[in-house]
């Protein structure tokens, strides 16, 4: 069954609440209106305002309570309307939610989930199209994933509200009325990258809105006979370095795409754990496709600011010239 | 409630020289105090603070944040609390932890430099001690919503209503989180009492700094009671949270406390206070004790039989305290030292392949045999 990816999330927490009655959704406008992108869509209406609660305008707020939540035996899952709100709840994730296990010496597990759409290339006005993804991951205690597609949205949401520890749980907002199917009853890890196009002659390794992409330059490239493996990590906290290791080590050739800025960034933590451990393999020097060290740009910039296909493609070349 | 007015003089019971006011009125039923129970509290508590400043002062601790001063205000508070309440505290609540029974020892751990916790929050409902200013608030909370979810508020019966009492001190008052938390109480009308110590100072900033008005005459712009008492009082203290707390249970909604007391050390053991004010102040403060308020009253004839105390109780209570101070020497010494792989173990509820990565190379590292000087090197 082919569905949006917005519709798979809905579904997915839908699933998780008839599972779990003790799954509580807390965010700005999500109960009548179903969200500003409509990902709680009639949840309100199905399980009660009780469990879908519509939160005063305060992001602390929200993660502050769902700590408190998950304390008294609750797993919240929480609505940050956009990316660039995520930060005043900032104090509450990295410096309360992130920790407490550990403070706790392990007594005490907070299953939070916070939903964040992120990402550019909708045309948005300043704080709408941000990729704030490396904070997070760079912030021990916390899981990142990142769904590319209807199917993973749905399996790893699922995930991420089972999980014991607390998950960002970034939804890439160009996709979310991209179409794709279901994936059968048995889905990966949420820990692991998978491979979406397997290839002998260059790894592409995306997440998120950047995957299908990634895609359509593979099918480009194999039109020019050069056969590109297409890696989507779906994690980025743990980053599944051992399946990027293991298809360099093929291939030889490394490309890496991101739309968050380029310092500092998922790129380059994966650029060292591969060269660290594939250094002999490597045919080329490793290369990022990424957005620049610079706010992200008024939206008629935004084209070629993001990493596009054209921009992948000049990076595989790059990778093949050497 | 006993005060509405809560622009003018806190709400007390018992005047600084421990006399019964004459309009006093004490609880007399399930939540009224037990006093020898409030003295032997306020006591204890306050072994625990000097017997940790000494130990601080003697390189056991890296740090101490002193209570002195508001034993009355923490263990009224504390002593309001029913097993099923759920205390969300500061950094300073080493009298509510008392109160809860918390094993005082365990207090040392966070400032001993041997746990970033040192107790188990589910045990006995105190929670972990929170640094980040106001942060717990929110905490508390969102443990309020689950408690009006779990249906434990308003049901009548008092083995399951239960609500949530959060600290905070003056300086909280000006932080976001503090006041996102005043807004979602009162939009969910929760089952919470926030309980402000205003002991004046904020490190070095005064409480005008903080506010133009008494702290409990916020909780009016959010939509609920604030009321402001004497927190050198155990008696008033304990009155007015055990009232908020019997209205929380019943579906009643959150209060906002300010307890008026004062800090009389400095912020922490760090910390230089005459550098910002006066020790006269201090002197004043020092006048208004509220352990020696107390035991004033219960030596008087004022205090009923079944309460009044003499030299020989003051005696036992002595001998109890030199136990405990014995206790804590001996027992923060013997904390335990975490191992070094405990932060890998406990950063995620299962450890990731990454982390076994980085625990076996730091593990390797702290294991090795520091390697043999050779001749030329020891030159």
């Amino acid at each position: 069954m082919s569905i949006a990816l917005a519709h798979a999330l809905n579904q997915s927490l839908r699933d998780a609440m008839v599972a779990d009655e003790k799954v509580v959704l807390l965010g700005e406008d999500i109960g009548t209106l179903g969200g500003v992108f409509r990902v709680t869509e009639n949840l309100k209406t199905e399980f009660g305002a009780e469990r879908v609660v519509s939160t005063p305008l305060g992001e602390a707020g929200i993660v502050g309570s769902a700590i408190g939540l998950a304390m008294a035996g609750y797993r919240p899952v929480c609505e940050i309307q956009f990316d660039g709100f995520a930060f005043p709840a900032m104090n509450q994730i990295v410096t309360q939610l992130a920790k407490y296990h550990h403070r706790s010496e392990g007594r005490v597990l907070l299953p939070v989930v916070i939903r964040i759409p992120f990402g550019g290339a909708i045309g948005a006005i300043e704080h709408h199209s941000e990729s704030p993804e490396a904070y997070f991951a760079h912030t021990a205690g916390l899981r990142v994933a990142i769904p590319s597609n209807a199917g993973e949205a749905y399996d790893l949401l699922g995930q991420a509200i089972r999980s014991d520890d607390p998950v960002i749980f970034l939804e890439p907002k160009r996709s979310y009325w991209l179409k794709g199917e279901m994936h059968d009853p048995a889905p990966m890890s949420m820990d692991l990258a998978r491979i979406a196009r397997p290839g002998n002659d260059l790894t592409l390794v995306a997440y998120g809105a950047l995957v299908p992409i990634a895609e359509q330059a593979a099918i480009t490239l194999a039109e020019e006979g050069r056969s590109v493996e297409v890696i989507d990590l779906r994690s980025i906290s743990p980053l599944d370095d051992a399946t990027v290791v293991e298809s360099v080590r093929r291939t030889g050739r490394l490309v890496i795409a991101h739309e968050a800025s380029r310092s500092g960034g998922i790129g380059g933590e994966l650029a060292t754990r591969v060269q660290e451990q594939a250094f002999y393999s490597l045919e080329a020097p490793i290369l990022r496709v990424t957005g620049y060290d610079t706010p992200y740009p008024a939206s008629r910039l935004e084209h070629d600011w993001l990493p596009n296909l054209d921009r992948l493609l000049e990076a595989c070349d790059q990778s093949f010239s050497h | 409630m006993v005060n509405s007015d809560v622009t003018n003089t806190p709400w007390s019971v018992l005047d600084p020289e421990g006399s019964l006011r004459e309009d006093a009125r004490v609880l007399s039923n399930d939540d009224g105090l037990d006093l020898r129970a409030a003295l032997r509290d306020m006591l204890m508590a306050r072994r625990i603070d000097t017997e940790a400043i000494a130990l601080q002062r003697q390189g056991e601790l890296g740090l101490w944040p002193s209570l002195l001063g508001q034993e009355a205000a923490q263990v009224g508070a504390g002593s309001a609390v029913r097993p099923r309440d759920v205390v969300f505290p500061t950094y300073r609540e080493h009298a509510v932890a008392w109160c809860r029974g918390v094993d005082p020892v365990q207090l040392l751990g966070l400032f001993r430099g041997t746990t970033m916790g040192g107790w188990d929050p589910t045990e006995r409902n105190f929670q972990l001690y929170t640094l980040v200013i106001g942060a717990q608030t929110l905490h508390a909370v969102g443990y309020a919503m689950g408690i009006v979810r779990d249906g434990d508020v308003g049901t009548g019966d008092p083995s399951r209503d239960r609500a949530v009492l959060v600290f905070l001190g003056d300086g909280a008052l000006s932080q976001g989180e503090t006041n996102e938390a005043l807004v979602w109480a009162a939009a969910q009308n929760l089952p919470i009492v926030f309980f402000c110590q205003n002991n004046q100072w904020a490190i070095s900033t005064p409480f005008e700094t903080q506010s133009r008005v008494p702290a409990a005459q916020r909780a009016q712009g959010f939509g609920f009671e604030g009321v402001r008492v004497d927190g050198n009082d155990v008696v008033a203290t304990h009155t007015v949270v055990a009232e908020a707390l019997t209205k929380a249970r019943s579906g009643g909604g959150p209060t906002l406390i300010e307890a008026v007391t004062y800090r009389r050390n400095p912020h922490t053991t760090s910390d230089d206070d005459l550098r910002y004010r006066e020790r006269e102040e201090n002197s004043r403060w020092e006048a208004l004790d509220p352990i020696e308020r107390l035991r004033s009253y219960l030596m008087s004839e004022a205090a009923p039989d079944e309460v009044r105390i003499d030299e020989t109780h003051l005696e036992a209570l002595a001998d109890e305290e030199a136990q405990l101070a014995e206790r804590l020497r001996s027992g923060c010494r013997q904390l335990p030292v975490p191992d070094p792989a405990d932060p890998f173990t406990h950063t995620l509820s299962k450890i990731t392949r990454e982390l076994e990565l980085q625990r076996d190379e730091h593990l390797a590292f702290v294991q090795a045999e520091p390697a043999p000087l050779t001749e030329g090197a020891a030159q």
